[in-house]
């Protein structure tokens, strides 16, 4: 066990599950960088440097620097799943999608089914999502609800090193196609992470705070907030329970269901867009299962329904915040 | 050479004001007084301007994240610019798109992109516009090496040549996408591409701004004509990285000095002007100096700028949730 940051454990994760298992190749844009250059060869390992160092590990063999070219990324990388490797393809920004969702959406996550259950495709797409970088409407969004809105592909959201190391393992491991999403914010965030190998299973929310006067639903990035926002409520005499669902597909209902129960006060917090997202899905799970236990509406903290502005001021008042959270949770508790 | 003295001011002043103003950003960016990611143009100004000025105000073209140079060279205002990228309410686009999506319809500038690919193909929407009014108006699509690996580009290419739509594509290949080497990334030629789908093709040297003219004022105006779509490959460099913080590792010191000193198209210009005695030195400084006062003031402005409130989170959009 020691400190590590979310982006040393992603890094970790893949560095020992290409030493385990040989099928296992990373490909994407500068993934390593430096390609056919007469400078530093591994002189990105990723546009935010989360592969940086395993090009001298694994040789360009297994660290395939790719053109810019979304859509042969995630075809290639589908077809090498279906044929015996083991690939975790980035995409450099989940806003990047645009230019490739036909190979994630109609391709690689029905072949299984369609196929009649013949197939296998163990595929990794790790992507960054979300706000806070000032990068604006196209390299800021969350995106995730697009992908849980498609069966056969999972959606993962880790929301802190240990998670990030031990999601990931499972994510290459398993035999269906996963989209493991990466928060940019959270890259220099650090925590205790084991050194050795672990995995986290898909469907086992966690329950990060335990309370009874609130709950809060939280994902990726937004966990921090509402576990900070839990400690603030406490010094105040209210006890809050914070589930992180840490898997969006597949989803942990019966996890939300009991922390809903607990409370009968939900505040759900979701970074993305705030039709048919997260939020809302949660918000109709509970009202379906568990609607008697319900003390008032449920609440959302989610952005508006704009793209993401540039502008620093308007950036803020965009993002969900502890502010924001709080001052709904107030108008419940 | 067909330009006259005006003319050839035109140019220097245009490329000067690139010049300024994208070393302006690297200083204020380095002073950390600036947000978000910015690309920059420096090395590349003779490829905007050389382009753009055979453009009238009703041509259109569409640009990439690396667009500050393009923005100029089309006639955006560089001081809303600037705000712009300060984040600042009267920026060029209200603060609200920042340096990778400037744009300014009413200059025929229909904006930087994000998306590496992303603007070719809303040129070929363009140039039908002009085809279907009978305008003789051309759109022109910028994207770099790099680019030129997306399926966008080749389909763009493609469906032009097959409607010989007045579209323009110009590949600017500075050698590079983020760290990669144009070696590496593009297979064959990218002028092969072009000439595969039928299209005028020509190669460029991007450092020569009247060779830049030339080529570009013979495919506009063929494209204004009805002959269809051309690509320009322009051989080109930039002195900086890819995106402002980038260490540029992956380039040898030998190589940025050569940029830096050989590959300059403003000196490059200045040399050859001067030479054919077609403009003065003193001429040619004036306008730098003029260029640095009217950046230096333009981030004097930006910077005092108000920024965005609240009020403007929720406008520009059909929507009050
Ligand atoms: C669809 C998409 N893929 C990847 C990126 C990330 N990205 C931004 S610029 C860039 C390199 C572009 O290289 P090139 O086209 O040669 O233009 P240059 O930066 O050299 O001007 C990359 C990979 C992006 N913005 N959009
Ligand atoms: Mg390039």
């Amino acid at each position: 066990m020691s400190l590590k940051t979310y982006r040393e454990a992603i890094n970790e994760a893949l560095l020992q599950e290409m030493q385990k298992d040989k099928n296992v190749v990373v490909i994407g844009e500068d993934v390593a960088g430096g390609a056919g250059t007469n400078g530093e060869q591994d002189a990105w390992g990723g546009v935010l440097g989360v592969t940086k160092g395993l090009l001298k590990h694994f040789g360009r063999e297994r660290i395939i620097d790719t053109p810019i070219t979304e859509t042969a990324i995630m075809g290639m990388a589908s077809g090498a799943a279906l044929t015996g490797l083991r690939p975790v393809a980035e995409l450099m920004f989940v806003d990047f999608m645009g230019v490739c969702f036909d190979q994630i959406l109609n391709q690689t996550a029905k072949f299984r089914y369609m196929f009649g259950g013949k197939a296998v495709t163990p595929l990794t797409i790790r992507t960054m999502y979300g706000g806070g970088l000032r990068a604006a409407s196209q390299h800021s969004q969350c995106l995730y609800p697009m992908f849980t809105h498609v069966p056969g592909i999972k959606v993962v959201l880790p929301s802190n090193p240990y998670d990030a190391k031990g999601l990931l393992i499972q994510s290459i491991r398993d035999n269906d196609p996963v989209i493991f999403m990466e928060h940019k914010n959270l890259y220099d965030t650090s925590g205790d992470v084991p050194d050795e190998s672990y995995t986290i299973p898909f469907g086992e929310a966690n329950f990060t705070r335990e309370g009874k006067d609130i709950t809060f639903i939280a994902m990726g990035q937004t966990v921090e907030i509402c576990n900070k926002v839990a400690d603030t409520l406490k010094k105040e005499g209210k006890t809050s329970t914070v589930l992180d669902l840490r898997t969006l597909s597949p989803l942990d209902e019966d996890s939300i269901l009991e922390a809903a129960e607990e409370t009968g006060k939900v505040v759900i917090v979701d970074e993305s867009y705030p039709r048919c997202n997260i939020a809302t899905d949660i918000s109709a799970l509970i009202c379906q299962n568990s609607f008697d236990s319900l003390k008032a509406g449920i609440k959302m903290v989610t952005p508006p329904h704009t793209p993401v502005p540039f502008s620093p001021p308007l950036e803020d008042l965009y993002l969900p915040s502890e502010e924001k959270v709080i001052n709904t949770a107030r108008e419940i508790l | 050479m067909q330009l006259n003295r005006e003319e050839l001011l035109k140019a220097y002043q245009g490329m000067c004001m690139i010049r300024e103003f994208d070393d302006a950003v690297h200083y204020e960016f380095a002073a950390d007084a600036m947000p978000g990611f910015v690309h920059l143009y420096v090395g590349e100004e003779a490829s905007a301007m050389g382009i753009c000025m055979n453009l009238n105000q009703k041509d259109t073209i569409a640009s990439t994240h690396r667009g500050h140079g393009h923005c100029i060279a089309k006639g955006c205002d560089v001081t809303d610019m600037m705000k712009e990228l300060y984040g600042k309410k009267d920026g060029i686009c209200g603060g609200k798109g920042g340096s990778m999506h400037i744009a300014d319809l009413s200059k025929g500038m229909l904006g930087a992109n994000g998306i590496v690919g992303g603007g070719p193909p809303i040129v070929l929407g363009a140039a039908l516009t002009y085809k279907t009014k009978k305008t003789n108006n051309v759109s022109v699509g910028f994207f770099g090496d790099g680019a030129s690996n997306q399926g966008s580009i080749s389909e763009s290419m493609n469906m032009a040549s097959v409607l010989k739509l007045p579209a323009i594509f110009v590949c600017e290949d500075n050698g590079y996408a983020e760290s990669t080497a144009r070696e590496y990334a593009v297979g064959g030629k990218i002028l092969d591409r072009g000439k595969a789908f039928g299209l005028d093709s020509h190669e460029v040297d991007g450092d020569n701004f009247f060779e830049v003219y030339e080529t570009a004022k013979h495919v506009i105006e063929n494209a204004r004509n009805g002959k269809g779509p051309a690509l320009l490959h322009i051989k080109t460099s930039k002195v900086y990285g890819h995106f402002e913080g980038d260490a540029i590792s992956y380039r040898t010191k030998e190589e940025n000095e050569r940029i830096k000193n050989d590959e300059d198209p403003l000196k490059i210009f200045k040399m050859k002007v001067t030479e054919a005695g077609l403009l003065e030195l003193d001429q040619l400084e004036k306008i730098e100096n003029e260029a640095k006062a009217k950046i230096k003031n333009a981030i004097d402005e930006s910077k005092k700028a108000e920024f965005p409130t609240s009020k403007d989170l929720l406008t520009d959009v059909y929507i009050k949730y």
